[in-house]
């Protein structure tokens, strides 16, 4: 299932604005890699060209290469749907339909891939992807309610619910806490740690203890000035980043000494 | 450094004493939004009031009494029997107009919304908002000196050749001056109010469901088949409720357009078998005295009730599912 990334000379434009410059990266399957740095340094727009949801922004575009398993997803014959269907993303603030119940909102991503299961298949599908989020035991009773009905927690859950419902092979999120309290923080990121075995795993974090707690591999991004593009500085095993980094402003940053 | 104030020196008032003007300013902003609240019960109120102090003697009035002073009433009826068939008139107006408007209304806010190069949807925005700036007696003059005559050989045609489904059946109009005709018009002229209500609801579409839907692999039609219709659900039923509004309300296109009758007809291609309650009091007002104005009354009193009917039913559609809307 989880498949590994190798980005190339990436360039990220918006327009003529170069946004982040020359990322060159290898994503490990079955393991999380965080991203970190100052807001702003591209950490964000990076996960996003990921899957190619970048691309809603209208101008944006990127030179060189992004490879799932060898294949370029910025191919001339692939089709960005097909690419978000393999990359799924959980999002910074918990986004689940609120017309649809919680139920509808697992299958959600099933049903747009015009696959017509079974009721018998869909009610499997949806209890093993609640027990995947750790949130079959919380919602079992109320599958037919709204999802917005929900606490942010367990609506974030819901989120990963929905993205792991379609199967895909790596798994992005943006922040996926920052907009939770200590408590589902943590189921969230016990939550990773139990998923890491099946997926490829990229967050984004402000947060440098989450990076160090959840995270295999670290990657830094840092920014020159405000107009510049973003660039990713180094990226080494997490326990490396965080007690011996090769470059400088890796450490300033993680030490709390800007950003 | 730091730009700050001067800083405070001692003796000097610390904290501002509300002014009694500031008091004032609410006090008069709470008054006039209560004031502008309650003048419109006073005017609905009054309306109604006026409609059934006026329409009272004919409600009153035997069948017989009324078919002696009113003209065209038919003999041996009640006031129920005289007024059905304008209400059925009306709202079968409506109705056409409404199945024929609300699809094309979507399918434009849609465009200008989600498809659109931005420079195009917004011509496109104006073109539509100045549809609706056009008098309805131009409608009117429109409909039945260019559009009725375009339209008359395809009403023929549906009533030569579907004449098995029941609104293309009877006799067709060959001068297009029949309900099919009034309803395509009808249908321009509510076009604009649904479009601009449904088009600022869909562009109000959180964007964090739309990329949730597309962050599942949704093509453009699925986000928003997804994302952006259930949100604007409600608002579109609304938009379409204002359109329906205006179509049963609307009497000059309808009076200019339409040849008339009393009917309870299906046969939207025939001439002589429908009226509008709108359109048949302007057009018997002038001729009538006593007993035919109250009659008239009592006719516009059926299309109050018919559209405070209308828009309680649009807003108990809405209210159904509020705990799926998407606004706790």
């Amino acid at each position: 299932m989880a498949q590994r990334i190798d980005v190339k000379d990436l360039n990220i434009y918006y327009g003529d604005f170069l946004a982040v410059q020359d990322v060159s990266m290898t994503v490990e399957p079955q393991s999380v890699t965080a991203f970190i740095g100052p807001s702003g340094c591209g950490k964000s727009t990076f996960l996003r060209t990921l899957n190619r949801m970048h691309e809603v922004i209208p101008g944006a575009r990127v030179e060189g290469s992004v490879e799932l398993e060898g294949v370029d997803l910025y191919g001339s014959d692939i089709d960005p749907v097909a690419v978000r269907r393999n990359v799924g993303m959980v999002f910074q603030r918990p986004n689940p339909f609120p017309t649809m119940s919680i139920r509808d909102n697992v299958l959600a991503g099933v049903k747009l891939n015009n696959k017509r299961i079974s009721k018998a298949e869909a009610d499997d599908l949806v209890e093993s992807s609640l027990h995947g989020a750790n949130l079959w035991n919380e919602v079992k009773d109320r599958l037919e309610k709204p999802g917005s009905g929900l606490s942010g927690g367990q609506q974030q859950r819901l989120c990963i619910a929905r993205a792991i419902a379609v199967k895909p092979q790596v798994l992005l999120m943006d922040e996926p806490c920052s907009a939770l309290d200590p408590i589902s923080t943590i189921a969230i990121e016990d939550l990773i740690g139990e998923l890491k075995s099946e997926y490829t795993i990229v967050i984004v974090t402000h947060n440098m203890q989450q990076a160090a707690r959840v995270s295999d591999r670290t990657a830094f991004f840092n920014i020159a000035g405000t107009g510049k593009p973003g660039k990713l500085i180094e990226m080494d095993e997490t326990s490396t980043i965080f007690s011996a980094p090769a470059q400088k402003s890796t450490e300033d940053y993680v030490s709390g000494r800007f950003g | 450094m730091t730009i700050t104030d001067s800083p405070p020196r001692a003796g000097v008032r610390p904290v501002r004493r509300r002014r009694s003007s500031d008091r004032g300013f609410n006090r008069a902003f709470r008054w006039i939004s209560h004031g502008a609240g309650i003048t419109i019960l006073v005017v609905l109120a009054a309306v109604a009031l006026f409609l059934l102090w006026q329409a009272w003697p004919a409600i009153t009035a035997g069948g017989e009494q009324l078919a002696t002073s009113v003209p065209r009433f038919p003999a041996d009826t009640s006031l129920l029997a005289y007024v059905g068939p304008l209400v059925f008139g009306t709202l079968l107006a409506a109705v056409l107009a409404l199945c024929l408007a609300v699809p094309v209304a979507i399918g434009i806010a849609l465009f200008i919304s989600h498809y659109a190069p931005r420079r195009l949807a917004q011509l496109l925005g104006y073109l539509v908002d100045l549809l609706a700036a056009i008098p309805s007696v131009v409608y009117g003059l429109w409909g039945f000196l260019v559009l009725a005559p375009v339209l008359t050989p395809f009403w023929l045609w549906l009533n030569e050749n579907l004449s098995w489904v029941p609104l293309y059946g009877g006799q067709a109009s060959t001068t297009g001056r029949a309900m099919a005709t009034v309803g395509v018009v009808l249908a321009v002229m509510i076009l604009p109010i649904i479009t601009a209500v449904s088009r600022e609801v869909f562009l109000q579409t959180p964007k964090l469901h739309e990329e949730a839907a597309l962050a599942l692999g949704a093509t453009r039609w699925e986000v928003v088949r997804t994302a952006v219709l259930p949100f604007g659900r409600s608002g579109v039923i609304s938009a379409a409720m204002l359109g329906l509004g205006r179509a049963l309300g609307e009497t000059m296109a309808v009076l200019m357009i339409l040849s008339p009758g009393f009917s309870y007809s299906l046969d939207i291609l025939a001439a002589g078998q429908h009226q509008t309650i709108a359109a048949y009091i302007a057009a018997d007002f002038p001729e009538s005295t006593g007993l035919g104005i109250n009659t008239l009354i009592a006719t516009g009193l059926a299309l109050f009730v018919i559209t405070l009917a209308v828009n309680m039913t649009a807003r108990w559609i809405v209210s159904r599912r509020k705990e799926f809307s998407g606004a706790n």
